[in-house]
């Protein structure tokens, strides 16, 4: 294990971390694909052909086609936009909100701090679900509930990250140094804190991808996500649903994008993580190895 | 220690209220009006403001609130404009289903995913290691109501094990019922298992590096009985937080997998609501998951400071 790492030591990070690889090459797949159906996929998405449907795989339809007779990779190539969409809203949401938060907690102490770790902890209490069947409630159905929903969920998850991280480079002297120079605490969040903290948001980020992928899966399978004529990965297993027990391989294709799609996100946010903490890259180095 | 208890208490009712406040309001905004929909549209105006009075949706939002909440306590969630049933009748004969149900899976996660982590964390960097953590990693990956149909695929149509859904009332066949309920637990259960295993291993990999594990394997013990003894009481310090934080998604995953296994549970039960409006039903419902998720927070955090002494005294200063 040792020798090993001395070896590999001199070469450029991504290489040393081959899940970093692998998940960042996987990702970007998917995302190209996404990326791709914005400008062409094979069929319409809306284009319903009873005759043609139930089709096996085929030269014509790489991935067979749905129990509308619609074609399985173009709805796929669609799905996965709305599906990763849905969850770069979502994290947006959850960084833009909570790292402020955290930041204010961590650089304020007294009424501020107690506030903010009082919001988060109260969030917590709002898994997306719930949040979901509220708005839903309210609005109807919708793609921009989910986006919402998982939003707020993420919030909670980055102020702690946030102010976890804050806490522990507020005490290291440069921060001391910054504060005798006159800048006062918003300088010091936005100048020295943010910048050593942004290694760890970027990592939370990538695994709160991975679990907005999920999520949205889940609420549009329970009908509280993406609405008909639009598509999701989620979308698509509701609609495979109903006929799953007669055509199982129908829920194969966007069950399977769901799962390449998280591993991916995971193995870049664990590579990203080792890769920027010293420590854990060298308790992880025989794994990594 | 009672200091930290009544703290956190104090915490806990103050959510909840802050919780219920927000879910009333937010549903208050809700369109439409009860009474014209119970009435039907042929109803005339002075049958539907009657209606309104006697079900007190007249008085100002704030005096409903007090109302709603007080009745809460009381264990009166009020009436279902729908089902013409007490909400708090209806939610109970869901929970029958729901509970058990997560409490199943909570149960079925920690019975798995902490013996793989602990399992993992001895073979530390070696293939055991590698391989229990890759199969985490997938199972983290699946979604959980997908891996639900896999299963009845697999137990329910190709070897006829288990039925593939559907829900027989304890009270008439109790086999039929735990029966029922297996694979859903299953499937709500794997990505928390090697959620579980992750940590656990992570923690215990952490542990074997402190200063006591040495002493502890000075003093004589094995490298196993120093990590068994002193490791593992350690390690489940971020166990028992991830534990808490697991409630949470399994209860909102419950929702989602009622619905593969068609299984009458609390999620069913919302989404009839929705679908028909009933918003005293919804709200009665959603109150219930919220207090669910708060009071297991509650609950960790105390079983935090009973493993860590630490915390004891830090919460009584």
């Amino acid at each position: 294990m040792t020798t090993e790492t001395t070896a590999l030591s001199g070469r450029p990070s991504l290489l040393r971390h081959p899940g970093l690889l692998i998940g960042v090459l996987g990702t970007a797949a998917f995302a190209m694909l996404a990326l791709v159906s914005l400008f062409w996929v094979p069929y319409p998405i809306e284009r319903i052909a009873i005759a043609e449907r139930f089709l096996a795989p085929s030269a014509a339809h790489w991935l067979g086609t749905d129990s509308f007779g619609r074609d399985m990779l173009s709805l796929l190539m669609s799905g996965t936009l709305t599906s990763l969409f849905v969850a770069v809203i979502a994290v947006a949401i959850g960084a833009g909100i909570g790292v402020p938060l955290g930041l204010l907690a961590a650089s304020w102490a007294g009424p501020a701090e107690w506030l903010a770790l009082r919001l988060s902890d109260f969030l917590f209490a709002f898994p997306a679900v719930i949040t979901a069947i509220l708005l839903t409630a309210l609005f109807g159905p919708g793609a921009i509930n989910a986006m919402i929903a998982i939003g707020i969920f993420n919030i909670p998850v980055f102020a702690r990250v946030a102010r976890g991280g804050a806490l522990n480079i507020r005490v290291l002297d440069f921060i001391g140094a910054a504060r005798l120079a006159g800048l006062g605490p918003w300088s010091i969040a936005t100048r020295h804190l943010l910048p050593n903290i942004a290694g760890l948001v970027i990592v939370q980020a990538t695994i709160q991808l991975s679990l907005g992928i999920l999520a949205e899966a889940g609420l549009s399978y329970i009908g509280l996500g993406t609405q008909p004529p639009a598509t999701s990965l989620g979308l698509m297993l509701r609609d495979a649903q109903s006929l799953f027990l007669l055509q199982p391989s129908l829920t194969y294709v966007p069950g399977l994008a769901v799962v390449l799609i998280v591993i991916s996100l995971n193995l870049a946010g664990d590579g990203l993580r080792d890769a920027l903490d010293p420590r854990l890259r060298r308790v992880d180095a025989g794994r990594a190895a | 220690m009672v200091t930290l208890l009544l703290k956190r208490l104090l915490g806990l009712l103050l959510t909840l209220l802050v919780a219920s406040a927000l879910i009333f309001f937010v549903l208050d905004l809700l369109p439409g009006d009860p009474a014209r929909f119970i009435l039907g549209v042929n109803a005339t105006p002075e049958t539907v403001a009657a209606l309104r009075t006697q079900m007190g949706l007249d008085a100002p939002p704030l005096a409903r609130f007090l109302t709603w909440l007080f009745g809460m306590v009381r264990g009166d969630f009020g009436l279902s404009y729908t089902q013409r049933a007490p909400v708090a009748a209806l939610i109970a004969e869901r929970l029958w289903v729901s509970l058990p149900l997560t409490l199943f899976a909570m149960l079925l996660s920690v019975v798995v995913g902490l013996p793989i982590g602990i399992l993992a964390a001895r073979h530390q960097g070696r293939a055991t290691d590698t391989a229990l953590m890759t199969l985490a990693q997938l199972a983290i990956a699946i979604p959980n109501f997908w891996f639900g149909m896999l299963l009845v695929l697999l137990f329910a149509i190709t070897w006829k094990l288990l039925p593939p859904g559907g829900f027989i009332p304890w009270g008439e066949n109790f086999w039929a019922a735990a029966r029922a309920l297996v694979l859903p637990g299953i499937a709500l259960a794997l990505p928390q298992a090697a959620i579980l295993a992750r940590v656990m291993r992570t923690a215990l990999v952490d542990v074997q590096t402190m200063d006591f594990i040495r002493t502890a394997r000075a003093k004589g013990m094995t490298r196993g009985q120093a990590v068994w003894r002193h490791g593992v009481r350690n390690a489940l310090l971020p166990v028992l937080t991830i534990l808490g934080l697991q409630f949470a998604f399994l209860v909102a995953g419950a929702v989602i997998v009622e619905n593969v296994f068609y299984l009458p549970g609390l999620g069913r039960l919302i989404f009839t609501a929705i679908g028909e409006r009933d918003l005293v039903l919804v709200r009665g419902a959603v109150i219930v998951l919220v207090v669910g998720v708060t009071a297991t927070m509650f609950l960790v955090d105390i079983a935090y400071a009973l493993v860590d002494p630490r915390l004891r005294s830090r919460g009584a200063q």
